[in-house]
């Protein structure tokens, strides 16, 4: 891959969609998968049922403890999932960007595997101290060790080379992998089993102490992304133009990394493995209002949000009472929607 | 009598309710063949997808894999009581059943005819039937010494078996030490042809030939359909096995996975026909 990244997706005006309408359809989208999401699952209850009848206990564990949790949390993840990609597609200048290019995801997956395979023999203090979330802390740990190793390696004199940070991803994505492979060598049955599901990610153990965990980190995450809109959008002209036109070029940089590892991290430790939508939302949103990130960024959180509630709520009706790993939903349903798309307007997209 | 029986089998529905948990979701097949055994089935409403023996509970709401548990499809089944086979998760899902108030009962795993045991007393003692979880394990019992007296008056010498989990693109996975695979061909006198490794491994063709089995013990799910995976021809295949004295006489024992590894209410049948088929191949 060369250092000058491939071009970024050409201005399609004659297609575009207006702005305001995109967002007002995803928020509705946003707001009916909420809606379906609380309503719909194996027990069929209905939210409204408490202003009609008194609960009993377990209903109201399935209502608030149960779906209420998980809707917040997917909404959480598919924005966090969603603006992750698009922000690596910005940073990198490469539509086929994910936060997967630059390792998090597969230290994310380390930490995890780390978890499941070895946690019997961590010190008991820490296992005492985390419980049953070992897993999810060491995948956050994993996420967030790849990119201070990343940032360390791509970082010279102040300096971040986009290109060394991508081979640095790749080549960490690669030891991580390895590391992975003889920890899978390593484990036994049940273990095996635990990190194929792992793998498949899954919002069903979503409750309020990972939301109160996850959220905030994947807030923050969302947060720090709306002020690099604008570096991102002059970025795409060129890291030299960019300077020119006086946008502070390594904070954005840094801002972007930050912004992904934390989003990605916290993701990828709540729900294991997701994949796909970071690269799909931004894809789709491109072709309705255009690359600038300053609608861009948002309209993903949006789309993101709905499209993994909309997913879980599909995963967890499939095969009630039992439940499809969202991973393979998500794919399964968004795989030929974006080949479809690319075929439609592969002329607009000039991959 | 044919009358006592009669008045009992009138009251069966109120002496459940009065013994135990009426809304019982088993997850673990091993757990589910107790909760059969036991003749406690009426009051299942659940099972997960590993219980697929006896065929009967396959007619149950299946609510997932047992390591991959999700909290409101075990909760739509309006359980009064879960009863879990250690290792069923994951850990999130229990913990957020046990908020919602649901009575679960860890089912103790282990692979040996003492474990059998436990298993099925503290089933019988989740579902308040301990007298028959104690008669149960009094008939096991006595088939399991009998299963153990024929191993041990059996006068050949202990066949070298050779257990494969499985047969992907030619490569093998063997037991090793600590598996339950282990631990039937012991009960059933044979002697694990693997040894220096503990748990389920990739073999490697010399690990194979110097293993040189008498009898190749191989899973057969049981269903005669298309998931049987790997004929016996393909295992006669392999070159590696081909070479062994057990690939040449064609010596191959094929078993349904659940009932030769379960450790369940079969292991002492199990532990018969296992024996039987060993001797059998081997001579």
């Amino acid at each position: 891959m060369s250092a000058a990244p491939l071009a970024a997706p050409k201005p399609a005006p004659a297609h575009r969609l207006p702005a305001g309408a995109v967002a007002v359809g995803l928020l509705a989208l946003l707001l009916a998968a909420a809606g379906l999401s609380l309503s719909l699952g194996a027990s069929g209850l209905a939210p409204w049922e408490p202003l009609l009848r008194p609960l009993s206990p377990v209903e109201a564990a399935i209502l608030y403890d149960i779906r209420l949790p998980r809707l917040l949390l997917g909404a959480l993840v598919g924005a966090g999932l969603a603006v992750s990609g698009a922000l690596m597609q910005g940073l990198f200048r490469n539509p086929l960007a994910d936060p997967g290019l630059v390792g998090v995801g597969a230290g994310a997956g380390l930490g995890a595997v780390i978890a499941i395979v070895l946690g019997g023999a961590l010190p008991v203090a820490i296992r005492a101290a985390t419980g049953i979330y070992l897993v999810p802390l060491f995948a956050f740990a994993g996420g967030w060790a790849a990119v201070v190793v990343l940032y360390r390696v791509a970082s010279l004199r102040g300096q971040t080379s986009i290109a060394t940070m991508l081979l640095a991803g790749i080549v960490l994505g690669a030891l991580a992998g390895a590391l992975t492979g003889i920890l899978i060598f390593l484990a036994d049955d049940a273990q095996l089993r635990d990190l194929t599901f792992w793998g498949l990610g899954s919002l069903a153990g979503a409750n309020w102490l990972k939301l109160t965990a996850a959220g905030p980190i994947l807030l923050a995450g969302l947060a720090l992304s709306v002020p690099l809109a604008r570096g991102l959008d002059a970025m795409a002209l060129g890291e030299a133009v960019a300077r020119h036109m006086g946008v502070p070029v390594e904070r954005v940089k840094r801002g972007a990394i930050l912004a992904v590892a934390a989003m990605t991290g916290a993701a990828v430790a709540v729900s294991g493995g997701i994949g796909f939508l970071g690269i799909v939302v931004p894809h789709i949103l491109r072709l309705a209002v255009g690359p600038g990130h300053r609608l861009l960024l948002p309209l993903s959180a949006l789309f993101g949000a709905a499209l993994l509630i909309g997913a879980d709520t599909a995963a967890r009706l499939v095969v009630a009472p039992a439940e499809l790993p969202i991973g393979i939903l998500m794919a399964l349903i968004g795989a030929p929607v974006f080949l479809w798309i690319l075929l439609a307007r592969r002329a607009v997209l000039e991959l | 009598m044919i009358r006592a029986g009669l008045i009992a089998l009138l009251l069966w529905p109120a002496l459940a309710r009065a013994e135990g948990p009426g809304r019982v979701l088993s997850v673990g097949g091993g757990v589910t063949e107790i909760v059969y055994a036991l003749g406690e089935e009426a009051r299942l409403v659940g099972r997960d997808t590993t219980s697929t023996f006896p065929p009967a509970a396959a007619a149950l709401p299946d609510v997932g894999y047992m390591r991959q548990l999700s909290p409101e499809g075990m909760l739509s089944v309006a359980p009064d009581l879960i009863l879990l086979s250690a290792g069923a998760g994951p850990a999130e899902t229990l913990e957020t059943l046990g908020a919602a108030g649901v009575a679960m009962v860890t089912i103790p795993e282990g692979i040996t005819p003492q474990a059998v045991t436990e298993k099925v007393a503290a089933v019988a003692a989740a579902l308040g039937v301990s007298e028959k979880g104690a008669e149960l394990n009094a008939r096991l019992a006595a088939e399991m010494a009998a299963a153990q007296a024929a191993v041990a008056a059996e006068p050949g010498p202990a066949p070298k078996v050779l257990f494969i989990l499985g047969n992907s693109g030619g490569r093998l996975t063997g037991a090793g030490a600590g598996t339950a695979a282990q631990a039937m061909i012991d009960l059933a006198g044979g002697e694990n042809a693997i040894t220096g490794f503990s748990g389920y491994k990739a073999l490697t063709d010399e690990a194979i030939a110097a293993a040189a089995p008498d009898v190749l013990l191989v899973m057969d799910r049981g269903d005669g359909g298309a998931s049987e995976g790997a004929t016996e021809a393909d295992y006669l295949a392999h070159p590696a096995l081909a070479a062994t004295p057990a690939g040449r006489a064609g010596a191959i024992v094929r078993m349904p996975g659940m009932f030769l590894l379960g450790f369940g209410p079969r292991t002492p049948e199990a532990i018969t026909a296992l024996h039987r088929a060993l001797f059998a191949k081997a001579r």
